[in-house]
């Protein structure tokens, strides 16, 4: 028996009953196209929180007081004062830190002529930009010189920009307030909009770390210090030695606690990452269920359709096709059902993709893994459901088949 | 009778167990038919018949004896075996014609060559044309199943039965179901058939036929009772011919 006559007679069976194989297709073509619509979901969620926090600098590490008991009082983070000058220091020139600066800041009120508005100013070295992934639009970055002299210089961000200078002037070379210190605007950043957690990333100023520590704050530790791992895969190590340098710096004993932070955005993506993965495993159990259904419904209508077409099995039998060919040619019908409810699924669940990211607005990724995945299994589903019904039909016994009413 | 064997059956016993009971349909049937025979086998129901064309068609095995067809040991077969012998050697015709439904008459008839992978496309649209051809359907090609008449679809059935060339044509009641102008002339086919070589066994519980063929098997209580001999069969054609055509 060859396969393509084998083919011939099950897509001639098919095709005299046109409507029952289309119901048919319906389930599998739902599931798979709900398959690749909820994986494309998920993968382009997965995928913009990836980018966001790579914008946010991937490889970034963050060092924050800890919390510490002082004689059983547990203390505030903001009231730590662990992390010094000299921590900043020595860890600049540990191997793994491509940049390092130490952070300091401060809210209030920033002036210009009439206008006001409330912003943050963040007191940082120029590494600071390289960390954060921020540039300079206009103007320049303040020097080493502006550091040691705790020079009342200043970067705007857009926002503080906008706000400032509703005019349009130029801000560069102007001086403005903040609270009663006059800070002459030497650069301007380039805009970020708004980070995943919806914070403008633009409602920023910068200035000199010494400035903000002596003329504004009048504290001589650090809030915290921002540093950089070379790239995102010696984040681990990089941490590992910040933590034994800062240990050593602090003096602590062997089974003392540590009394600073260290964060890195990798922790944050991995912790990002495991919701939407857990989100995306939950979209595609819920498709998977409705492939399922779908396979039980080749089964069924298989089914049915053995026992409706008992005579012409009979009829095919007497004729001469052995239990093999008739287990095949259902079994090709069950194929030929699924796999083509496969490929429409799978165009279907392309156009459902781009629909949800044209009129929702939700980033979609469709992974080539995912349709691979979605033909093979409804391969798959057509020949376990099909293998049952085939397997009744062959093993009909021709003389009662033929004479089946 | 000259010819060749084609089928020889020698004691040939069949039970079934029947909620419990042994039900013996065939008792013991031997006979031969040689090349070019036109044998109607004759019965009741209950006579065994059915189960003797059953056997005779490699459907069923019997329970003992012996049944040669076309030289080869049927009961030795395995069920592929006899499958494929089904497909090269026997052609069915069925009462109730057993056409595939919403098929064209060619497609019917291509249908047991489909099942033998020696023979290409071509050769089987060839054979199918042939055969329609050779039961008078020239013109009824492209026609499906339900747009026939009920003679009709018993010609595309007889095609079908003749596409593989069989050494044998096994009809079963096959002008059971037809109005008696229809009746005889398939009957009148199946003479034609047989002038032209073909060795054919009709089974049909209806005596009247027994004129028509060349050869006549009485089964009773699935035992042969009668094994005659008709040297001058009476022509289906004539009988066709004679009957009123209605035109009321």
């Amino acid at each position: 028996m060859k396969l393509a006559n084998l083919f011939k007679i099950a897509l001639k069976a098919l095709n005299n009953n046109k409507l029952r194989c289309f119901l048919t297709m319906l389930g599998i073509i739902i599931g798979v196209a709900s398959v690749i619509t909820m994986l494309a979901i998920g993968q382009g969620s997965k995928n913009s929180i990836k980018a966001q926090i790579s914008e946010m600098g991937s490889n970034m590490i963050m060092i924050h007081p800890g919390n510490m008991q002082r004689g059983g009082v547990r203390q505030s983070a903001d009231d730590m004062q662990t992390i010094k000058i000299e921590d900043y220091e020595a860890l600049q020139n540990l191997p793994g830190v491509a940049a390092i600066s130490p952070s300091v800041n401060s809210a209030g009120q920033f002036v210009n002529g009439n206008n006001n508005y409330p912003s943050s100013i963040y007191g940082v070295t120029p590494d600071y930009l390289d960390i954060r992934k921020l540039k300079i639009k206009d103007g320049t970055i303040f020097t080493d010189q502006d550091i040691k002299s705790a020079a009342k210089v200043c970067i705007l961000g857009k926002t503080v920009v906008d706000n400032l200078f509703t005019n349009g002037e130029d801000p560069i070379g102007r001086v403005v307030r903040f609270g009663k210190i006059p800070m002459t605007v030497i650069g301007v950043l380039e805009s970020k909009g708004t980070n995943s957690m919806g914070q403008d990333q633009d409602d920023v100023v910068l200035a000199p770390y010494t400035t903000v520590m002596k003329r504004i704050l009048a504290i001589d530790y650090l809030q915290g210090l921002f540093a950089s791992a070379v790239d995102e895969a010696q984040t681990e190590a990089t941490i590992d030695g910040i933590t034994a340098v800062l240990r050593a710096n602090h003096r602590l004993k062997e089974d003392a606690d540590n009394d600073f932070e260290i964060r890195s955005q990798q922790e944050l993506s991995q912790m990002m990452n495991s919701t939407s993965d857990m989100m995306t495993v939950l979209l595609a159990c819920i498709a998977g269920i409705s492939l399922l259904v779908g396979g039980i419904g080749i089964m069924n209508i298989m089914y049915v359709s053995v026992t409706e077409r008992t005579r012409e099995i009979g009829l095919r039998m007497s004729i001469g096709a052995r239990g093999i060919d008739i287990l095949s040619q259902f079994l090709i019908e069950a194929v030929i059902i699924s796999v083509t409810g496969g490929v429409i699924g799978i165009l279907v669940g392309v156009i459902a993709s781009w629909l949800v990211t044209v009129i929702a607005n939700w980033p979609v990724y469709i992974q080539i893994y995912s349709v691979v995945l979605s033909f093979a299994v409804c391969t798959v589903t057509g020949i376990f459901f099909g293998w049952y019904p085939a397997q009744k039909a062959s093993n009909l016994d021709p003389i009662e088949a033929i004479r089946y009413e | 009778m000259e010819g060749k064997e084609i089928i020889r059956v020698d004691k040939l016993r069949r039970e079934f167990m029947v909620g419990g009971e042994r039900v013996k349909a065939l008792r013991g049937v031997s006979f031969s038919i040689a090349e070019g025979e036109f044998v109607t086998i004759m019965g009741t129901s209950g006579s065994g018949k059915s189960t003797l064309l059953n056997i005779l068609g490699c459907l069923d095995t019997p329970t003992s004896g012996e049944y040669m067809l076309d030289g080869v040991l049927v009961q030795s077969m395995s069920k592929n075996q006899r499958a494929i012998t089904r497909n090269r050697k026997i052609g069915f015709v069925f009462q109730n014609y057993n056409l595939l439904p919403k098929t064209t008459s060619i497609e019917n008839v291509e249908l047991p060559l489909l099942y033998n992978s020696a023979v290409s496309a071509r050769e089987r649209r060839e054979k199918a044309v042939k055969a329609l051809e050779a039961v008078g359907l020239h013109d009824r090609l492209y026609h499906k199943s339900n747009q026939m008449s009920g003679g009709q679809q018993q010609r595309v059935a007889i095609a079908r039965a003749l596409v593989n060339d069989p050494v044998i044509i096994l009809a079963d009641e096959a002008t059971g179901n037809l109005d008696t102008r229809t009746s005889f002339s398939i009957l009148t086919l199946f003479q034609e058939l047989h002038s032209r070589g073909r060795t054919i066994i009709f089974v049909t519980h209806n005596p009247e036929l027994a004129m028509y063929s060349s050869r006549n098997i009485v089964l009773r209580d699935g035992k042969v009772v009668s094994d005659t001999v008709n040297p001058s069969p009476a022509s289906a054609r004539e009988a066709f011919e004679a009957l009123p055509t209605d035109n009321d």
